[in-house]
């Protein structure tokens, strides 16, 4: 390595992330187009013409279920399991849902899930309340009266230590 | 055994007649739309090239638009993927079950495929258990993998189910009926005393009700509606209905 006035470095050294920062953009082109000639030569491929693959008209299905529009496997009678007799007109009216798709387009909503407007109230308690948890003392008194949608924003002093004046 | 043109002959004439293994039908297309007509072979028809092979014996059905398939009695399972069956679990390996579906081999049920199972948290699954699964991975070449768990990660129903009651066997064409939409069958099951049942593709139907004598009733009746027609089946089961709630 001391042999050369200028030490040679190898081509591995100059292709390093560091060692390219000091050049410029027509040097970098360059590499980058040896680099690729390099990759092309070696990179193997096959010389065959394009092939598209045939599109099949025909396919194949080998469950009944889609034939026969099969509903949910577990039913009660009577009553007899109430759980049961829940899941049954769940998956079944998705079934149902499913084939009315194309002609009824509606917001669906399910009788035992929270409606939309009461999860937005939920949710505008519940930021309030959380931010009030994890603020500092000082900054709860400034909370007490915030309401979301209010565009006028009442900024008090923060009070700062005053230094004692001897 | 060469199919000429004159053996070829359309799908559509021969829908609700009864056809033999081997026949063969040319798929005609209806050239008049751009985009080109496909059609879904289901269960009993094959693809061989460019024409569809019956290979079971029975009547051809159609759905719309393009839905054909071959209804046919059967009493042996094929797992196919996306049916739900009930299993019986036969052992226990590192992270998996085995589970007898009735098909030639058992398929595998994941330690992972139940809801809130985690790798610290193994679900409570014991060697002779009834499960209710629907298949992932269902093909000639695969061992079959169950789930009991759709596709949200809820369990829908799935999993291990019920204590006591009676597991019994029937043809895959009652099940087929059993679980077909606005089914005779089920109607005339609520006629009788309450009781809940699971019945799964591959045969197998499980039943459970208030009394042992009124699950072996049950059990009975489902097993001999096999080849009544409506009319006896009916008698049947008012007879029973009668009967029962003892």
């Amino acid at each position: 390595m001391a042999n050369d006035n200028a030490t040679k470095l190898s081509k591995n050294l100059l292709r390093m992330k560091f060692m390219q920062r000091g050049l410029d953009a027509d040097v970098k082109k360059q590499l980058e187009e040896e680099e690729k000639r390099i990759i092309s030569d070696e990179h193997w491929y096959l010389d065959l013409p394009e092939l598209k693959a045939k599109e099949n008209f025909i396919i194949e299905e080998r469950s009944f279920v889609p034939c026969e529009d099969l509903v949910y496997g577990r039913m009660s009678f009577r009553g007899f399991n109430p759980e049961v007799e829940k899941l049954m007109a769940l998956m079944n009216k998705n079934q149902a849902d499913q084939e009315e798709e194309e002609e009824v387009e509606d917001i669906s909503r399910m009788e035992t899930d929270v409606t939309d407007e009461e999860m937005a109230r939920r949710y505008e308690s519940l930021v309030g309340s959380m931010k009030k948890k994890f603020a500092k003392k000082r900054e709860r008194s400034n909370i007490e009266d915030e309401d979301v949608n209010q565009s006028t924003t009442v900024t008090k002093v923060k009070k700062v230590f005053l230094k004692p004046q001897d | 055994m060469l199919a000429g043109e004159n053996m070829l002959r359309s799908f559509k004439d021969e829908i609700g007649h009864v056809l033999l293994p081997g026949d063969a039908f040319l798929f005609d297309l209806p050239a008049t739309d751009c985009k080109p007509g496909k059609v879904i072979c289901g269960p009993g028809l094959r693809r061989n090239g460019d024409v569809i092979l019956v290979c079971k014996s029975g009547i051809l059905r159609h759905k719309m638009p393009n839905l054909f398939w071959i209804d046919a009695q059967q009493r042996r399972y094929v797992p196919a993927k996306g049916e739900s069956v009930i299993g019986i679990v036969t052992g226990k390996s590192v992270n998996v079950f085995k589970v007898d579906v009735g098909g030639s081999e058992q398929a595998s049920l994941s330690y992972l495929a139940f809801e809130g199972a985690t790798k610290r948290n193994r679900p409570n699954v014991q060697v002779g258990d009834l499960v209710h699964g629907q298949f992932t991975i269902a093909n000639k070449d695969m061992e079959p993998e169950l789930v009991c768990v759709d596709g949200g990660g809820r369990a829908s129903g799935m999993g291990v189910f019920g204590t006591g009651g009676l597991l019994f066997k029937v043809s895959l064409g009652l099940s087929r009926r059993l679980l077909a939409p606005h089914s005779e069958v089920v109607k005339d099951l609520e006629g009788l005393f309450p009781f809940e049942m699971v019945a799964g593709m591959n045969g197998r139907v499980w039943v459970k009700a208030q009394s042992m004598q009124q699950t072996v009733v049950v059990a009975s009746l489902l097993e001999s509606c096999e080849n009544m027609s409506a009319p006896q089946r009916k008698v049947l089961f008012r007879r029973a209905a009668a009967r029962g709630g003892s």
